[in-house]
């Protein structure tokens, strides 16, 4: 138990010294928001009309659609973030100074996804404050904002845990910056921005096994339409597998990392 | 029980490097070990596998009683560590980085803030406290590395060298810190490429070339194994150098082969002590002393005579003053 309370302590500090470099750090905050708005802006004032395609959800407009996909773009982000942050440390050096401290290595990962956590929670805050701007609405109310809150949170943890097991393989921040345009090509494969029975083959086929898909679904389902059991555990199911799946990439990648030293 | 204690200790590379190649040490509590050599001679890799960042491949090292290898945790727990590079996050201020590493040593939370007053004021950073460090000077940020690796009061202590790139003055405040802590009874591993640091903060000296230790003792055992120390000495006018070689024979070992800029050479034990005694005999059979310099063996000399080639920190000794 005394062990258990040192490591929620010194998860907690972790995640509090990367919060602060966060905000102290707006450029490298600002994208994570800044890039996603003005794709939403763009989508939102150029494709309009997309919503009267035949099998296009009914919708209020098309900004309450695309807000999922502007959220989950600012969430994949985050975890590019994430890995670069976590390079850096390793780049710097700070990273040896925890290893070199008697705390449990777990720790080193959990506090920087905590922190994630805590910015992906921000993330969602500042995508439905500039929607219920422009005059988007929530259509499952309150439990509607919350479930996109929690969709929201724990996929930004699990976009976080790959940035971090991509960073702990790769040890320099540059490579984790290469990854930017494979993010894009994922989060395009998915029905992030567009419903998946309109995409065309083989991008329906890609979507639909691409996580990505039902983490934006499992947003925008409570925001165009309402809560709904099956969206809501293909959301929340998704979003818990990317960060069980990269959550264990990153321990074992931390795990590797110590051995190889 | 020694603090450090080591035993053919390795660290081999893939390719095949050997980067530490079979060396033995012990450092005895409240002891300054002073671990000498050039760059790449292995004295980082060494210190890397004593605070438990680096396996070693081959012997085994034991810190405060517990082996490296098996037990890192309960190492950890027992040594300070500030390594070559300051690794501050510089984005935070001196306080709250002495906090943070509080809190990784699992410090009380009520003794948390106190602690970090105390050692940000006893290194003299109290005012630059609430500046993030990134604004710091290399001097102050080595200052604060240090304050954080004695957080948590540590047995042994492991500064990997601390003072490279500092200007004279921050040279000296850590000097002083060093000092202070061996007064305290702190086990220090001490690495440097500086001789003169080496010659005045440690109570042993190992030194590396190539991955193994080539000479260990006190510094003043090493010299003392390369040779006396020697008077250069210069006359005034045209003095009758047969004269004072006659002189000075019954003083010392008066050695052939003179240096530029000196007439005689005179090889005396007793070091600075035998200046007066030297000068007064001169004087007395009318020689004019005009110049008299005592010059010491260095440590280099013994890396000299031990390998065959100088150490690259030789030169800025005096800097170091």
């Amino acid at each position: 138990m005394h062990e258990l309370a040192f490591s929620a302590r010194v998860v907690w500090a972790l995640a509090l010294r990367s919060l602060r470099g966060a905000l102290r750090r707006p450029q490298f905050l600002a994208p994570l928001v800044i890039f996603p708005s003005m794709f939403l802006a763009v989508n939102v004032g150029g494709l309009t009309r997309t919503t009267a395609l035949p099998g296009f959800p009914v919708v209020d407009g098309f900004l309450d659609f695309q807000l999922a996909g502007a959220l989950t773009q600012s969430l994949l982000l985050g975890g590019v973030a994430t890995g670069i942050a976590t390079a850096l440390e390793i780049e710097g050096g700070f990273f040896d100074r925890l290893v070199a401290s008697p705390i449990p290595r777990t720790t080193i990962v959990l506090g920087r996804l905590l922190a994630t956590g805590v910015t992906a929670a921000g993330q969602v805050t500042y995508f439905l404050l500039v929607g219920f701007l422009f005059g988007a609405s929530v259509k499952g109310g309150v439990p509607g904002v919350l479930v996109v809150y929690l969709i929201g949170i724990v996929a930004g943890v699990g976009f976080g845990a790959i940035g971090q097991a991509i960073a702990l393989r790769a040890k320099s921040a540059s490579s984790v910056q290469g990854i930017f345009p494979l993010v894009l090509v994922v989060l395009f494969a998915s029905s992030a921005f567009f419903p998946r029975n309109l995409l065309s083959s083989p991008v329906d086929t890609v979507a639909k096994y691409n996580p990505l898909s039902y983490v934006a679904d499992g947003m925008r389902h409570p925001i165009i339409d309402g809560v709904g059991a099956t969206s809501l555990l293909e959301g929340v199911g998704s979003a818990l597998l990317v960060v069980l799946v990269a959550g264990a990439i990153a321990l074992l990648a931390l795990r590797g990392r110590l051995r190889e030293a | 029980m020694a603090a450090i204690d080591v035993s053919g200790l390795e660290r081999e590379y893939r390719g095949g490097l050997k980067a530490v190649d079979g060396i033995d040490l012990q450092v005895q509590a409240g002891e300054v070990y002073g671990f000498l050599g050039p760059n790449g001679a292995g004295k980082t890799t060494t210190v890397r596998m004593l605070v438990t960042l680096l396996r070693p491949t081959g012997g085994r090292a034991t810190v405060a009683g517990f082996d490296v290898a098996t037990e890192p945790q309960k190492v950890r727990r027992k040594i300070g560590v500030a390594l070559q590079e300051a690794a501050l996050d510089q984005l935070m201020t001196g306080r709250e980085l002495m906090e943070l590493q509080a809190t990784l040593h699992g410090i009380p939370t009520r003794e948390v803030a106190g602690r970090a007053q105390d050692l940000i004021g006893r290194v003299g950073l109290a005012d630059a406290q609430e500046r993030r460090v990134g604004t710091y000077s290399g001097g102050m940020r080595r200052r604060l590395d240090l304050a954080m690796a004695l957080i948590h009061a540590p047995e042994v202590l492991f500064l990997d060298e601390p003072t490279t790139g500092l200007d004279p003055t921050s040279r000296a405040t850590l000097w002083e810190e060093v000092r202070r802590l061996k007064n305290d009874g702190t086990t220090v591993f001490l690495t440097t490429q500086y001789l003169e640091e080496a010659d005045q903060l440690a109570d042993r000296v190992g030194i590396i070339s190539a991955g193994k230790i080539v000479a260990e003792g006190t510094p003043t055992a090493l010299k003392a194994e390369v040779g006396l120390p020697h008077l250069d000495l210069s006359f005034d006018g045209d003095a009758d150098l047969a004269r004072a070689r006659e002189v000075l024979a019954p003083l010392g070992e008066v050695r052939d082969v003179t240096p530029p800029g000196a007439d005689v050479s005179l090889g005396v034990r007793e070091g600075s002590s035998a200046i007066a005694r030297v000068v007064r005999a001169l004087d007395d059979a009318g020689l004019t002393v005009g110049r008299v310099e005592l010059v010491e063996p260095t440590l280099d000399d013994v890396f000299a005579a031990r390998t065959g080639s100088h150490l690259e920190g030789a030169g800025e000794a005096g800097a170091a003053a």
